[in-house]
């Protein structure tokens, strides 16, 4: 049951990944490399701040600021010098490699500090006492508090999400993605909406490292790599569970959906015996089992109708 | 009123490549005037277009609108001042957006794009009543996201943004060139009644003869990056479109007869 409880609160906030991964990859269409540097680098900006005492608010929301600094440059590098969106991703993700490093002063910083989670976990303690009894079994009220916490996290960055892509700027973002030379013959700089968007996804890439750094008590220059294939796997998962909607506050249920329910298949495969090395592996396949699956299906039924005899 | 100044526009320039789309054009468009411009493929009719809308810097050459000079503007600087509707139906509207939505982005065309929701204060009635002129029921559409309309309708819709804040200038490219004939037939009269009731200086390219009798107060056709005609007034009310095809059939032997001599030419000095 603690187990489960913890796995909830880690799904909620990969849940603020795959928020950011949602925009970049459903509002741009471009799946944005820089997320595996972003991630770390929330973590990173918040342990270093935590360490040197200041408050979890403020370190938290300086993680964020890194991370949209850091999608700024690589929209920048993409539609100024119009290199390739990926690579841009890529060149900004390894130089934050070493920016991570520097950042922390060593390749893994723990956090002894207070976090933005504790007032809740002591709060979840005071009120409920030590352990709490749920459906029979006893867990630690902290839990429950870590728990509450992330649902709030979660719940307040996507409503803000779904309202702002309401917004003209929103909207303007969105036929960014959906439509660029339409959008400039409006009068509105694709160019500017671009590094905007890519900025405002990687700041919530960043926020979720920092939150997950908080949880797990440590940054590691090592904890971003494959985030954004743990991001698309939730923003694809997320999909399926919904189905083809066209209401944005829907897909973006689903992908926290997604999130969370790929944390849970995660820690039920590890339960029964999945080493955690071939973590990677896995999601890997999964994912392009998701992305390739239904269109290979698809023309194999087409096949079998074609030559089933009539 | 619109005015290009020797405007020249080289493509590839020094390569095998090398295009002169545009060739010291000067054009002086009056205010709310209505000019087709016809010409055969890579006369440089689409080039002009270009030029006017910023898709590309020129050699040389001004472009003003009113008393801006709008050469060095970017695009989306000029957008403000220009409205257009695209060759291809699905050019003008994001489909991922509703109709609504689609016409509210194009109702602050040229504006910041500020925090403030797309939709509030949203002229709906008066959209509904725009989109109720077309005549295909898309008034009952508003909320229904507009990739899932058709073609004809999406175009519709593209030309009604396009005209929604009053442009100074309007340009139409070929915009029913890749519409089927009934909806093509139902986009031009939608943009006979838009141009009437609209001040804009508007330019339409197009490849129908038909259109370019029938239509505007002007006419001029292209060839080889230059205006090889412009006629107006009443001699552009008499034009016919059998006239137009005898005019593009000697343009088509003005270009053979180059080549010919090109040939000729080559051949004495070997």
């Amino acid at each position: 049951m603690s187990l489960l409880i913890a796995t909830l609160a880690i799904g909620l906030v990969f849940g603020v990944l795959a928020l950011g991964i949602y925009l970049s990859f459903r509002v741009y269409q471009l799946p944005d490399i820089t997320a595996d540097g972003s991630f770390p680098l929330g973590a990173a900006i918040t342990a270093r701040l935590l360490r040197d005492g200041v408050d979890p608010v403020t370190a938290t929301i300086a993680g964020m600021t890194g991370g949209a600094l850091a999608g700024a440059i690589t929209g920048a590098i993409h539609v100024h010098f119009k290199v390739n969106a990926l690579l841009s991703g890529i060149l900004v993700m390894t130089a934050l490699y070493s920016v991570n490093l520097r950042i922390m002063g060593a390749s893994n910083v723990p956090i002894k500090a207070n976090t933005i989670f504790t007032p809740f976990e002591q709060g979840a303690t005071a009120w409920l006492g030590q352990e709490t009894s749920i459906l029979g079994r006893s867990v630690p009220s902290s839990d429950l508090g870590l728990l509450l916490a992330t649902t709030i996290v979660v719940g307040v960055a996507g409503i803000l999400l779904v309202l702002f892509l309401k917004t003209e700027l929103g909207a303007a973002m969105r036929a960014t993605g959906d439509n660029a030379r339409m959008l400039r013959a409006l009068g509105t700089s694709t160019d500017r909406m671009t590094i905007l968007g890519l900025a405002l996804s990687n700041a919530l890439v960043a926020l979720s490292g920092s939150l997950f750094a908080q949880m797990q008590s440590f940054a590691d220059a090592q904890m971003g790599i494959g985030v954004i294939v743990l991001g698309l796997a939730s923003v694809i998962l997320g999909q399926s569970l919904i189905g083809p909607v066209r209401s944005i506050a829907l897909a973006i249920i689903g992908a926290v959906m997604g999130a969370v329910l790929f944390r849970l298949l995660v820690a039920i495969a590890i339960r029964m015996g999945l080493d955690a090395n071939d973590l990677k592996l896995v999601t890997a396949v999964v994912v392009l089992a998701a992305i390739v699956g239904p269109t290979w299906l698809k023309s194999m039924a087409r096949k079998r109708g074609k030559h089933a005899p009539t | 009123m619109l005015r290009l100044d020797s405007v020249c526009k080289t493509f590839n320039p020094g390569t095998a490549n090398e295009v002169r789309a545009l060739a010291n054009v000067t054009i002086q468009l009056a205010p709310g005037s209505f000019t087709v411009v016809i010409g055969t493929n890579g006369s440089g009719k689409s080039t002009l277009q270009g030029a006017i809308s910023g898709a590309f810097d020129l050699d040389r050459g001004s472009i003003t609108v009113d008393d801006a000079d709008i050469t060095r503007w970017p695009e989306h600087r000029r957008a403000h001042l220009i409205g257009r509707v695209f060759q291809d139906p699905f050019a003008g509207t994001a489909p991922g957006l509703t109709v609504a939505e689609n016409l509210a982005l194009a109702s602050k065309r040229g504006k910041w794009r500020t925090l403030a929701p797309l939709l509030r204060g949203a002229r709906r009635g008066e959209w509904k009543d725009l989109l109720a002129q077309i005549g295909l029921g898309l008034e009952n559409r508003l909320d229904d996201p507009i990739g899932l309309l058709s073609g004809g309708q999406r175009q519709s819709i593209t030309l009604l943004m396009a005209t929604l804040t009053s442009p100074k200038v309007l340009l139409l490219d070929e915009h029913t060139a890749a519409l089927d004939p009934r909806s093509a037939e139902l986009v031009i009269s939608l943009t006979t009644r838009l141009v009437a009731h609209s001040s804009a200086t508007t330019v339409m390219v197009t490849h129908s003869m038909q259109q370019a009798a029938t239509l505007g107060d002007r006419l001029i056709a292209m060839h080889r990056g230059k205006v090889y005609l412009d006629v107006s007034g009443v001699e552009k009310q008499h034009l016919t479109e059998s006239e137009l095809l005898a005019l593009f059939s000697q343009m088509r032997r003005d270009d053979r007869f180059d080549d010919d001599a090109c040939a000729l030419v080559s051949a004495q000095y070997r």
